[in-house]
């Protein structure tokens, strides 16, 4: 495996927990790596099999979703359901010649941004150490292409937190954040 | 409802081995409602085959479409521009849509996705029963609404056998622990409905020809057929 190889990361990150702590940990100035994408989900329950398929097919080298610590979820067990989901496709990967590592469910408040930067460094070393993603095609963007494969489900990253009603301030990020996360 | 497996991927690879444009064809009847061959389902199946296929490099496409009712002529129409363009069909509906896929597009090649495994019932959800065997001649009217063909582990038409054991059936295999025993649970209700007599009438062998021994079943409504 080369040295140089950047992996590209899809993360499905809970609008509640996971994608507030993405800005925390850019408010926070903590420093993770730039290799993942985030797509915001309402509630990682919403996230299903065919979302996390689509992503690895369009090359993808992981993907990983992040919902709220296990009994915090906002929808009471969304964040479970996707842990089920995530798992049936750790048993679907071996099939189609794919290692079981690169899918992973992380759990985390919105008050963790630490855990947040943990998580992205923790995971993306796991890929690197796993190499490139064997179904990446030149020219396809598995970022669009995921974003693409998640339109049913995923918030527009612009869209400020509790935008039709005026939301409480801990949980409207001060900045949306970018494509690429907060701090990158 | 019908339900059905999907079967394991290495023998779906067999059966689609060799040929380069496949169809992933759902039903978004009975095999979408036990969450087998719906439309999602057959997406998924699709995006595991291109990706094998691609990790085994080997340049296959792989489409993935639905049927409302893969069992009814009317709705296979709608179907039929992408069936053409297959080599292969893997159906994921039950073994009649199968079926009727392949009497419609033949000789297009149809080949089954799923195991069709029974008449069952969800009893909670993700959690499905058998509860019926298709018989021919129902008698749980009987047997206080409790299936003794499906339900009794030997079809028992007079039960219990000497086998039941506190309100459990004597056979056991790893995959069917606990199985209830049917009569026990037809003596419970029948007491229950004040119906207890009716457990001693002795029924005679049941005709199975009525049933699939009998050969293939066939039914004609002459008042409803068109003029
Ligand atoms: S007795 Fe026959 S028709 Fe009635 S539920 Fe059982 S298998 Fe079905
Ligand atoms: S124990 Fe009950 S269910 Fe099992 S075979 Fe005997 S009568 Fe049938």
């Amino acid at each position: 495996m080369a040295d140089d190889f950047e992996p590209e990361i899809i993360v499905f990150a809970c609008h509640y927990c996971a994608y507030a702590a993405a800005d925390l940990a850019g408010s926070m100035r903590l420093q993770y790596p730039s290799t993942i994408r985030m797509i915001k989900l309402p509630c990682t329950g919403k996230l299903e099999v065919i979302h996390l398929l689509r992503a690895l097919e369009a090359g993808a080298d992981g993907v990983y979703a992040a919902g709220c610590l296990e009994g915090e979820c906002h929808y009471l067990k969304g964040n479970l359901w996707a842990r089920k989901r995530v798992e049936h496709v750790k048993r679907l990967l071996p099939e189609v010649g794919l290692e079981p590592e690169r899918v992973e469910m992380y759990n985390m408040s919105s008050a963790q941004g630490p855990e947040f930067a943990r998580v992205a460094t923790e995971f993306t070393e796991r890929i690197k150490a796993l190499g490139p993603n064997p179904l990446r095609r030149h020219g396809v963007s598995p970022h669009a292409a995921a974003r693409e494969a998640a339109r049913d489900v995923a918030l527009p990253d612009e869209a400020p937190a509790g935008a039709a009603a005026p939301a409480p301030a801990a949980e409207a990020p001060a900045q949306a954040p970018t494509e690429k996360g907060p701090a990158a | 409802m019908i339900t059905a497996e999907r079967k394991p991927f290495d023998e779906i690879l067999e059966l689609v081995d060799g040929h380069n444009k496949i169809l992933v064809a759902g039903c978004d009847t009975c095999v979408a409602i036990c969450l087998t061959g719906g439309e999602k389902e057959a997406e998924i199946l699709a995006s595991e085959l291109r990706m094998k296929a691609q990790a085994d490099g080997r340049e296959v496409e792989v489409e993935h479409t639905a049927a409302i009712r893969q069992c009814e002529w009317e709705y296979l129409d709608m179907i039929a521009a992408k069936v053409d363009e297959a080599d292969v069909v893997l159906s994921m509906a039950c073994g009649i849509g199968i079926q009727s896929m392949a009497e419609k597009f033949a000789p297009k090649l149809v080949v089954p996705a799923v195991n069709t495994n029974m008449l069952g019932m969800p009893q909670e959800h993700a959690v499905w029963l058998e509860r019926c065997g298709a018989c021919g001649e129902c008698v749980i009217g009987e047997t206080a609404g409790i299936c003794p063909v499906v339900r009794c582990s030997k079809s028992l038409m007079n039960g219990p056998c000497g086998g039941s054991h506190d309100g459990k059936c004597e056979v056991t295999t790893p995959e069917k622990e606990d199985i209830d025993c049917a009569w026990h649970l037809i003596w419970e209700r029948l007491k229950a409905q004040g119906r207890e007599e009716l457990m001693h009438k002795i029924r005679p062998p049941k005709d199975w020809s009525k049933s699939s021994s009998g050969g293939p079943r066939k039914m004609v409504k002459e008042e409803a057929k068109p003029v």
